[in-house]
C-alpha cells in the first residue's frame, strides 16, 4: 500500500510520461517540421511548379525584399493585426463577461450569437460580399443610400470592412475563450467583495480582469498569431483588393506561388511569415510573466 | 458533464464521418460510373460550355466503354491554379484544358505535354475540320501541342439597346462617340460602363483593344517576343491615359473594382439596365441566353466591335479575345490513357451533335462548314457576327494574360488594377512591365 502511494506521488511530481506526446511529436514532425525545412529549401530555388526545380542562390530573398509590394503586404498585415485586435479583444472580453452569467435570457443570446462561429470563412465572405455590392446588395436593396457605399472597392475603406468582417466571424470564438475564464473564478471572492461593499464595475475591475490575465494572454496570443493567417476570408471577399490594399502576407504569398508560379520567393514569404508568427507567440508568452504555467485555482 | 462530452464527441465523429462520406460522393460524381483506375482523365470548366462537354463524353463513354473518359468540372479560376499544381505533382488529368500561348508553352518546356504533330499529320480530317487561324494559337516552335476544343472567343462591345433608346443614342464608333456618351448616360442616371474590376482580367479587354487600335498588332507582338523596352511603345501609354481620362469622366459603374466577373455580376449590371455597355468576351452571350433569357430574345442586346480611335494605326476589324480553348495530352499519361484520348480527340469530338450543342448554347463552334447550321440558329444574328468577326479579323490577338509567362501575366493585372484605381501614373506602369520582360 504505501509503495503505491509513494509511486503515484513521485508520478504527480515529476508529471505525466514524456511518452504521451509521442503522437502529437510525430504529427508535428511530419506536417511541421519537415515541410518547414522544405519551404525553406525552397526559397532558395527557382521553381514555376512544373519544371525542374534548379538551386538560384539568394535570388528569391533579393526579389522578395526588395519588392515594394512585400513591404505594402506586412504593412497591411499589422493594420489588420492591430485593428482586429483593438477591435476584437474588448468587445469579446465584455461579451464574455456578460454571456457567463447564468440567467435563461442570456444562455438563448449566447446561443444565438456563437451562430457566426459555425460559418465556414467562405460562406461568411460570399455572404459579405453579396450584402455590402453597391448596385445589388443591403443599401439599394433597402433603399437607404448610407448603406450602398462600394465598401469593397474603395481603397480607404475596404480595410476597416475587412477588420468588421473578421470580427464579426471570430469575437464569438474569443468571447467562448472568456466566458470559460470568467465562471473559472471563485464566487467565494466575489461573494467577499460583495460584503466589503464593492459594486459591480469595482468587482470587474479589482477581481474579473486580474483573474482573467492568462485568459487575456492566451485569446490575445491567438488573435494576433490568428491574425497572420486570415487568408480564405480575404482571398473571398476581396482577393487582396482593390488594388494591393488588402493584400495580407499570406494572400501575397499564395498569389506569389499559384498566380504568377513562383515558388521560390513564394517560400521566401512563407518563411518570413513563420518568423513573425514565432517571434509574436514568443513575446506575448513573455508577457505572461514567470510562472505562467502555475494554476491560479485555490489550493491546487 | 462527462456525459454530456462523450455525447458531443460522438456527434462530432459522426458528423466528421458524415462529411467523408459526402466528399466521397462529390469527387467520384457522376462522370465516373465509366471508366476504371486506368481511364483516361478530363478536367472541363464550370459554366458556358459545360454541359456541352458533359453531352459530349456520355456520348463517347456509352458508344466506346473500352475507352471511356474520367471528366470532373472545376470553376475558372480554381482550375487555373489547381491543373497546374497537379500536373507539377504529376497527378494531373490526361486531358490538360487550356488557352495557348504562353502558359502552353510554360507546359511545354517542362515536358508536361505531348507533341501531336505527327498525329495531326496523319490524320488530315482533324487539322482539316478547325480555321487554320484558330489552330495555329496550339503551335509552339512549329510543333502542335494543343488542339481546339470549343467556340470562338473574340471581345465584344455589348449594349443595352432599351437604355439607348431611352436616352436617344447610337452605338459608338469611334472613341470620341464613346467618350461623349459619358455624360449623357450619367445625367440620366445610369453607368456608362459595367466592368468585373475585382476579377482584373475584365480590365485587360481595355488595354487590349486600345493598343490595338492606336499602334496595331505588333506592338504587343513585341512584347510577346520579349523585345527590351516592348512596353515603352508611346501606344500603351496613349491607352494607359485613355483608360485613366474614362475613369475619370466616371465612365465605369459605381464600384467597378469590388465588382466579380466570375459571379457574373458584370452582366447582370448591364441587362438589368443600371449599365448601359460592357466589354466582355463572346462568352457572355451564352450566360445571358440562359440568365436574361427574355433581354436577349426581345432583341435588346446590342453588340457592336470595338470603336476605332482617330489617327490609330490598326485596323477596326482587328480582334482579341481567344481564339478557342484548347486541349493538350498529358506527356505523363500511360499508353492506354493516350490513345484512349487521341481516339476521343479523333472522332468523339466535333461530331455533328457537338457541333449542334455548341450552337444551340449560343457559341460559335471553331470548325468549318457551319454556316448553315448557324443560320438556322435562333442566335443567328450574334452568331454570324461573332463567326464573321472572328473569320474576317486580318488580327485576331490572344488575350494578353494567356499570351504571356505567368509571371509576367500576374505583373500586368496587378499593375493594371492600379492604372484603373488611379494608384499609379502611365509612366509608372511602362517602366513597371520592361522590367518585367524576359521573366
Amino acid at each position: 500500500m504505501s509503495t503505491s502511494t509513494g509511486s503515484s506521488r513521485r508520478v504527480l511530481e515529476k508529471g505525466p510520461s514524456g511518452w504521451l506526446a509521442a503522437p502529437a511529436l510525430v504529427f508535428f514532425l511530419l506536417f511541421a517540421i519537415i515541410p518547414l525545412f522544405g519551404v525553406l529549401f525552397l526559397s532558395f530555388t527557382k521553381w514555376d511548379g512544373l519544371g525542374e526545380i534548379k538551386l538560384d542562390g539568394l535570388s528569391s530573398w533579393t526579389t522578395v525584399l526588395t519588392d515594394p509590394v512585400t513591404g505594402n503586404a506586412l504593412w497591411v498585415t499589422a493594420k489588420i493585426m492591430f485593428f482586429s485586435f483593438i477591435v476584437q479583444a474588448p468587445l469579446s472580453l465584455l461579451l464574455g463577461v456578460f454571456t457567463s452569467a447564468s440567467q435563461k435570457y442570456r444562455a438563448a443570446l449566447a446561443v444565438l450569437y456563437f451562430v457566426p462561429l459555425l460559418l465556414s470563412s467562405a460562406a461568411v465572405a460570399i455572404a459579405y460580399k453579396a450584402l455590402l455590392d453597391p448596385n445589388f446588395g443591403l443599401g439599394p436593396g433597402l433603399g437607404l443610400p448610407f448603406l450602398a457605399q462600394d465598401w469593397l472597392g474603395n481603397s480607404d475603406l475596404v480595410l476597416f470592412v475587412v477588420v468588421f468582417v473578421i470580427a464579426w466571424q471570430f469575437v464569438p470564438f474569443h468571447t467562448l475563450i472568456y466566458q470559460g475564464g470568467v465562471r473559472q473564478i471563485p464566487a467565494s471572492l466575489y461573494e467577499a467583495a460583495q460584503i466589503d461593499g464593492a459594486g459591480r464595475v469595482q468587482q470587474f475591475f479589482a477581481i474579473t480582469l486580474p483573474q482573467l490575465k492568462y485568459t487575456i494572454i492566451t485569446s490575445s496570443t491567438l488573435m494576433v498569431v490568428g491574425s497572420l493567417a486570415y487568408f480564405d476570408l480575404v482571398f473571398v471577399l476581396t482577393g487582396g483588393g482593390p488594388g494591393y490594399s488588402t493584400r495580407l502576407l499570406p494572400l501575397h504569398m499564395y498569389l506569389t506561388g499559384f498566380k504568377a508560379n513562383d515558388m521560390g520567393a513564394a517560400s521566401a514569404l512563407g518563411v518570413i511569415l513563420v518568423v513573425i508568427g514565432l517571434a509574436l507567440a514568443l513575446l506575448l508568452q513573455r508577457l505572461g510573466g514567470k510562472n505562467r504555467n502555475a494554476s491560479q485555482l485555490e489550493g491546487a | 458533464m462527462v456525459k454530456l462530452a462523450l455525447r458531443s464527441a460522438a456527434i462530432a465523429v459522426t458528423a466528421a464521418a458524415v462529411s467523408i462520406s459526402l466528399a466521397a460522393c462529390g469527387s467520384s460524381g457522376p462522370a465516373s460510373s465509366a471508366g476504371n483506375a486506368d481511364s483516361a482523365t478530363m478536367w472541363g470548366l464550370t459554366g458556358g460550355n459545360q454541359p456541352v462537354l458533359q453531352k459530349s463524353i456520355d456520348a463517347w463513354n456509352k458508344a466506346h466503354p473500352d475507352e471511356a473518359v474520367k471528366l470532373d468540372f472545376f470553376a475558372n479560376d480554381a482550375y487555373k491554379t489547381k491543373v497546374r499544381t497537379a500536373v507539377g505533382a504529376g497527378q494531373g488529368p490526361t486531358f490538360v484544358y487550356g488557352w495557348g500561348g504562353g502558359v502552353l508553352k510554360s507546359y511545354v518546356d517542362a515536358g508536361q505535354v505531348a507533341d501531336l504533330s505527327d498525329f495531326v499529320a496523319s490524320n488530315p480530317d482533324v487539322k482539316n475540320r478547325y480555321l487554320p487561324s484558330v489552330l495555329k494559337n496550339g503551335v509552339i516552335d512549329g510543333k502542335t501541342y494543343a488542339l481546339p476544343n470549343n467556340n470562338v472567343q473574340p471581345v465584344v462591345l455589348y449594349y443595352n439597346k432599351e437604355v439607348f433608346d431611352k436616352i436617344g443614342a447610337q452605338a459608338p464608333k469611334t472613341w470620341d462617340e464613346l467618350m461623349a456618351l459619358v455624360p449623357k448616360f450619367k445625367a440620366a442616371g445610369i453607368a456608362p460602363f459595367s466592368l468585373g474590376g475585382q476579377s482584373k482580367w475584365p480590365d485587360l479587354m481595355w488595354l487590349e483593344y486600345l493598343v490595338e487600335r492606336i499602334g496595331g498588332p505588333d506592338v504587343f507582338a513585341n512584347i510577346a517576343a520579349n523585345k527590351p523596352g516592348a512596353w515603352s511603345d508611346p501606344a500603351v501609354k496613349e491607352a494607359l491615359s485613355k483608360i485613366q481620362n474614362l475613369v475619370d469622366a466616371g465612365g465605369f459603374a459605381n464600384g467597378f473594382s469590388s465588382i466579380a466577373a466570375d459571379s457574373n455580376a458584370d452582366q447582370a449590371l448591364l441587362y438589368t439596365g443600371k449599365a448601359a455597355m460592357i466589354l466582355q468576351g463572346g462568352w457572355i452571350y451564352q450566360s445571358m441566353k440562359k440568365d436574361a433569357a427574355d433581354f436577349v430574345k426581345n432583341g435588346k442586346l446590342g453588340y457592336v466591335t470595338f470603336p476605332a480611335v482617330s489617327g490609330g494605326k490598326g485596323d477596326p476589324a482587328n480582334v482579341v479575345g481567344n481564339p478557342s480553348n484548347f486541349w493538350s495530352i498529358s506527356s505523363k499519361a500511360t499508353d492506354s490513357q493516350k490513345k484512349a484520348a487521341l481516339d476521343y480527340v479523333k472522332s468523339g469530338m466535333f461530331t455533328d451533335a457537338d457541333t449542334q450543342a455548341l450552337i444551340d448554347s449560343g457559341a460559335v463552334p471553331v470548325t468549318t462548314g457551319i454556316e448553315s447550321k448557324l443560320a438556322a440558329s435562333p442566335d443567328k444574328d450574334f452568331l454570324s457576327y461573332v463567326y464573321g468577326m472572328a473569320k474576317n479579323a486580318p488580327s485576331f490577338t490572344l488575350s494578353w494574360d494567356q499570351a504571356l509567362s505567368p509571371a509576367q501575366g500576374d505583373a500586368m493585372l496587378a499593375n493594371l488594377d492600379q492604372i484603373f484605381l488611379k494608384k499609379i501614373s502611365p509612366d509608372q506602369f511602362v517602366s513597371t512591365m520592361n522590367a518585367t520582360i524576359g521573366k
